[in-house]
């Protein structure tokens, strides 16, 4: 079982009142490390991106399948 | 009651060569089949003495052609090329189907294990395209886990679940339409392009909902149906019904592969159980609602049912999750509590603000980066920069796949570790006859013929003909089962000698 999941399983196990700290504690710092974050996603992601994007759309066809 | 059943996901991907469109298709899909065939079943002998008549019924399913993979591809015919087919030592089946490489997941008996297997199998194709990339002259092959090229193709990702023979087909079909239609609100994995090839640009939820145009039907490619009707249990045909699900997206998101298969388990469970049958939820129209959901990216759009009731996708959900809510009562095991849990989750999260779900819906993590470059670029959505992050969100390249970058910022959820989906990739899993097949190839590699869902054929020296064991119920053949037995024989003929009954006793 990974990590997660185990962080998960311990979630649902514990009181409400902690959940609830909890989410209110991670609603009021999610939104800045969201907006620093969001530029330097679409940075990496644009220099990854193929390079001629029209024709590299145009070129992906595909036979159909099920 | 338990999202608990067998069941499995089979994926047809996407498969091009950049820069040379004209490739054919069976061709560079057999190379991929092959090159992870001579790569995994390393030293597994030539099957020169390969008896086509014996084996005719059984060449769905044959293994191990390793004459065929040393062949330059272009000495292959298309026939021959069709067949690049192997079973692989976690119990899954590699192959060519469609001019695409597909590849089925072993059978599991939970949604978590789907995910899992699932995964394994992305990594299979990741492993199966560097290495025919390596081959001497190659053309770099890459492969995509979606499900149309947004000009007029699409190909599957299909779920299968084993469910009870006794349930009426009719219950099937009223309650699982509605559902299908509405799941795509969490299970989408998102498309720029509206209509079969895509002629009208703006975003919709799903990747195969414009292909969908009967309610229900055997056909897998061309008047595709919600309900599908192709009736091989690979089982019992007296005790079960294999369903055959082939509306769903091919997901990224671990999260929306563990929804679809268990809250689609949820829902048979209650089928089977008669528990829904107080209430409909018959579309009145469901191929133009299933279209009509999928389009409606606010997910405003009410969906008029046979009864007169006029309700959203998000609404329809929230009534069928508190009906599984109900029937799971108030101890549910471990995985049915986190798929309910999952379930409200995403609902409560797509009413409130969809964007809280980019991390764990693929149509919302898509959106999300399209609207970034529009803001940015000041992009409109018939740019083709827009069509290049829909298609290369499902890039299987790890450094190329948007999803796959995503999901090593943490910005989109996983639930394994590599260690994880690297030994899935390695083992079958151990409470299905997948374990049995999986263990036979892994240790006997040299004395299998074949091997299928329901049967492993074994070819023993000595023996002029082949052995067939039959594996019917796909909850036998387990490592509690057979492990033991698999422990004790030190040969293929020692295990078929133990596994035979001795007529002389």
């Amino acid at each position: 079982m990974s990590q997660r999941e185990n962080a998960e399983q311990r979630r649902v196990e514990r009181p409400e009142a902690d959940e609830v700290e909890e989410a209110v504690a991670s609603s009021t710092s999610a939104p800045a490390d969201l907006d620093s974050d969001v530029d330097s996603i679409l940075d990496e992601i644009d220099s990854v991106l193929e390079e001629n994007a029209e024709d590299f759309v145009k070129s992906f066809v595909q036979k159909g399948g099920q | 009651m338990s999202v608990r059943r067998i069941m499995g996901i089979e994926t047809e991907y996407g498969i091009s060569v950049p820069g040379h469109p004209n490739l054919n298709p069976m061709m560079t899909s057999s190379q991929i089949v092959n090159a992870y065939a001579q790569y995994a079943l390393a030293g597994v002998r030539d099957r020169a003495h390969w008896d086509y008549a014996v084996e005719s019924p059984l060449r769905d399913a044959r293994g191990f052609d390793m004459s065929r993979a040393e062949a330059d591809p272009s000495q292959l015919t298309d026939e021959d090329l069709g067949m690049a087919n192997v079973i692989l030592t976690n119990g899954a089946r590699l192959y060519v189907d469609h001019a695409h490489p597909e590849l089925s997941t072993p059978e599991v008996t939970n949604p978590r294990d789907a995910v899992l297997w699932d995964r394994a199998g992305v990594e299979i194709m990741r492993t199966a395209m560097r290495l025919a990339a390596s081959a001497p002259g190659a053309l770099g092959i890459v492969l995509y886990k979606n499900n149309t090229d947004n000009k007029g193709a699409s190909y599957g990702c299909h779920e299968n679940y084993l469910m009870d023979r006794a349930t009426p087909f009719a219950d099937v079909v009223a309650y699982l339409t509605p559902f299908f239609i509405t799941r795509q609100v969490f299970t989408g994995a998102g498309r720029l392009g509206r209509g079969q090839d895509g002629r009208t640009s703006a975003f919709q939820l799903s990747q195969r909902a414009d292909f969908f145009e009967v309610e229900v039907g055997l056909e897998t490619t061309l008047k595709r149906p919600i309900i599908n009707t192709r009736d091989e249990p690979h089982a019992d045909p007296e005790r079960y019904r294999r369903l055959h699900v082939i509306v769903g997206d091919a997901n990224l998101s671990d999260t929306a592969t563990f929804l679809k298969l268990g809250t689609t388990s949820l829902m048979l469970a209650m089928i089977e159980a008669g528990y829904l049958r107080d209430r409909s939820w018959t579309p009145a129209k469901p191929v133009a609602e299933m279209h009509a959901v999928s389009h409606d990216v606010t997910l405003q759009h009410r969906v008029e049912l046979a009864d007169g009731r006029r309700l959203t996708a998000l609404e329809i959900q929230s009534e069928l999750l508190e009906r599984a809510q109900a029937f799971c009562g108030t101890d549910p095991d471990e995985q049915t509590r986190a798929v309910l849990e999952g379930w409200e989750e995403v609902l409560t999260g797509l009413a409130a603000d969809p964007r809280s779900l980019a991390d764990r819906l693929d149509w919302v993590a898509k959106l999300t980066l399209m609207e970034g470059f529009m803001r940015r670029e000041g992009l409109d959505w018939a740019s083709p920069r827009l069509q290049l992050i829909d298609l290369q969100y499902s890039d299987l390249r790890g450094e190329r796949g948007l999803a796959s970058r995503l999901e090593s910022r943490g910005r989109l959820r996983r639930m394994f570790s590599d260690e994880e989906v690297a030994a899935a990739v390695d083992r079958a899993p151990e409470d299905t006859r997948a374990y049995f097949r999986g263990e036979c190839i892994r240790r006997f590699p040299d004395a299998i013929a074949a091997a299928s869902w329901d049967s492993v054929v074994f070819e023993l020296p000595g023996h002029d003909a082949l052995l067939r064991v039959p594996t019917l119920e796909p909850t036998r053949g387990t490592r509690a089962h057979v492990e033991a037995l698999l422990d004790s024989a030190t040969s293929a003929t020692a295990l078929i000698d133990l596994l035979t009954p001795d007529p002389a006793r």
